[in-house]
């Protein structure tokens, strides 16, 4: 029998540590589902989705109760919407409202995939689609919309990133009476990769298999728990500590992806090797970064931390899976993170030193909410900014912030569950407009001379 | 399949006998059992065989929180293959 000191260190990190399986997607390929007529495209889009996954909840809470690990969503991505939109033509929400059936009628909790991929310019249907986005995000309550503007081998396409900048702001204020939850569940990327099982940002890539089971584990306080016993080691060990406990995490993500794709008899895609925080208490990965000694997250020494922090937990967990992909790294949700929800009150954790951190770790500003009268241009002129560092880093970036309606700097808003709640926080507020009007598309990076 | 339960809790008379109870109960085979007791902490780790249960993992598991509650432990049901993969390359 394996020895009593490692079962009671699995049980605890389960019991105490907040150690779960924070996802399990099952990636869905829509391109079957085109038909000139968008009726009969979005009955066939309903048909197929819930065909396809009408076990995944039911499979889901077996392996649950029978490995005794929570997993806590069980969710769906499908193919960029905007290419069904380009064969079918008609008003793009008519997909967003069966998406939202479908998720309803199989149990998921979201539903992923009101996307559009415009990282070098628009095809037919991208534009309909992406004005579209407000009115999806208002009319449904499980539907998650992206848009990726930009990557490292085609540049940025800057007029995407104005369109954007508005459609946040309008995503925001058609949902102004729900804390603004239109904004909270659409995301701008730069390098969206196609294998993201974590909302808001899952689709189903085109370069994707018909279905597949992509899982997400999480475990922040599992490794702060770790981190914890060794209060005086120095960095190297703490990068060995990090190392071996997401290792172990990344084996359980192993396990319970095979087994579900096992079960459901689809293939098993990768398991996403992320840090996934929750407002929990003791599930947050400012409060890693607190435990390697910074006195709050934002002060200066955070980037090099999460760097650190980043760097160990794919090293570790790359070894424990055989494929590995999606958003892999630490997430830094503002809204999401006790510790960081703490350090922005505190204006400890500002804008600025966000955007640092973006940088060396997964995604990018996530969850942040900032004040309801933020002109559209600054907010695509941050997504322009995030996209630059994604592109230039040859990484993903991406931005989810939330222009809180009506509201100012020192409310909040609340919105639930694993969303959590911020504090609205500074925004530089000079203009960037006349940048932003210029449109046209920032040219691909050299990939040499790097400095 | 093998599964692995843990009871943590008071030591008092007649823990293992009610959690092997409630294994024959279902149908468990218990295949071995490691305890101590540390400063009156009760720590059990039990390995039991799951292949033939009257009532499925999920069943046992259920018989085993109802206990828990009763008896102010904390126990839990899980596969062994968690274990096996965790902790073993």
């Amino acid at each position: 029998m394996i020895n009593m000191k490692d079962i009671m260190e699995t049980v605890q990190m389960i019991e105490e540590e907040h150690l779960d399986i924070r996802t399990i997607t099952m990636g869905i390929s829509l391109l079957s589902c085109c038909d000139p007529d968008i009726d009969r495209s979005c009955q066939k889009v309903y048909d197929k989705i819930t065909t396809y996954a009408k076990d995944l909840v039911q499979v889901g809470e077996q392996i649950e109760a029978e490995y005794g690990i929570p997993i806590i969503n069980k969710r769906i991505a499908v193919t960029p919407i905007a290419m069904l939109v380009a064969a079918s033509g008609g008003d793009p929400v008519k997909y967003a409202l069966t998406l939202d059936r479908a998720a309803k009628a199989v149990g998921v909790n979201f539903i992923g995939g009101y996307s559009a991929l415009v990282h070098k310019g628009f095809a037919a249907g991208d534009k309909e689609l992406i004005e579209s986005i407000p009115r999806a995000l208002a009319q449904t309550d499980f539907v998650c919309s992206s848009v990726n503007i930009g990557s490292t081998k085609t540049g940025i396409n800057m007029d995407a990133v104005g369109v954007m900048g508005k459609v946040v702001c309008e995503a925001a204020r058609l949902t102004a009476d729900r804390d603004c939850i239109g904004a909270a569940k659409l995301v701008v990327f730069c390098n969206a990769p196609e294998d993201n099982p974590f909302m808001a940002g899952a689709f189903h890539g085109p370069g994707e298999p018909e279905c597949v089971i992509n899982v997400g584990v999480s475990g922040p306080g599992v490794v702060r728990a770790a981190l914890t016993k060794c209060p005086d080691g120095d960095l190297t060990e703490i990068a060995d500590i990090i190392k071996k406990t997401a290792f172990k995490i990344t084996r359980m993500g192993q396990l319970v992806g095979s087994e579900a794709s096992r079960r459901l008899g689809v293939p098993f895609g990768i398991v996403d090797l992320s840090l996934a925080p929750t407002p929990a208490v003791g599930d947050s990965v400012a409060h890693i970064l607190e435990e390697m000694g910074l006195a709050q997250c934002g002060c200066y020494g955070t980037t090099a931390a999460l760097a650190l922090l980043n760097d160990a937990v794919k090293k570790g967990g790359v070894m424990a899976s055989s494929h590995v992909g999606g958003l892999s790294g630490a997430f830094i949700p503002v809204s999401e993170d006790a510790g960081m929800i703490d350090a922005a009150r505190a204006g400890c954790l500002k804008l600025e030193k966000l955007e640092a951190m973006t940088a060396v770790c997964s995604v990018g500003l996530d969850m942040i909410v900032c004040p309801g009268d933020t002109p559209a241009e600054v907010i695509a002129a941050m997504i322009a900014d995030e996209a630059a560092i994604g592109m230039v880093n040859s990484k993903t970036t991406a931005v989810r912030v939330i222009p809180a309606i009506g509201k100012k700097e020192g409310d909040e808003l609340e919105f639930g569950g694993l969303l959590g709640s911020g504090p609205v926080m500074p925004v530089n507020q000079v203009s960037p407009a006349k940048f932003i009007r210029r449109g046209g598309r920032i040219p691909a990076p050299l990939q040499s001379l790097k400095n | 399949m093998r599964a692995i339960i843990t009871v943590v809790g008071q030591d008092t008379v007649g823990i293992l006998a009610s959690v092997s109870g409630i294994c024959a109960d279902h149908n468990a085979n218990v295949i071995e059992v490691t305890q101590s007791v540390m400063e009156d902490l009760f720590v059990m780790v039990m390995l039991v065989n799951i292949d033939h249960l009257s009532g499925g993992i999920n069943g046992l598991a259920q018989s085993m929180n109802e206990l828990g509650e009763q008896k102010n432990l904390k126990i839990h049901v899980m596969h062994e293959d968690i274990f096996n993969s965790m902790h073993r390359i």
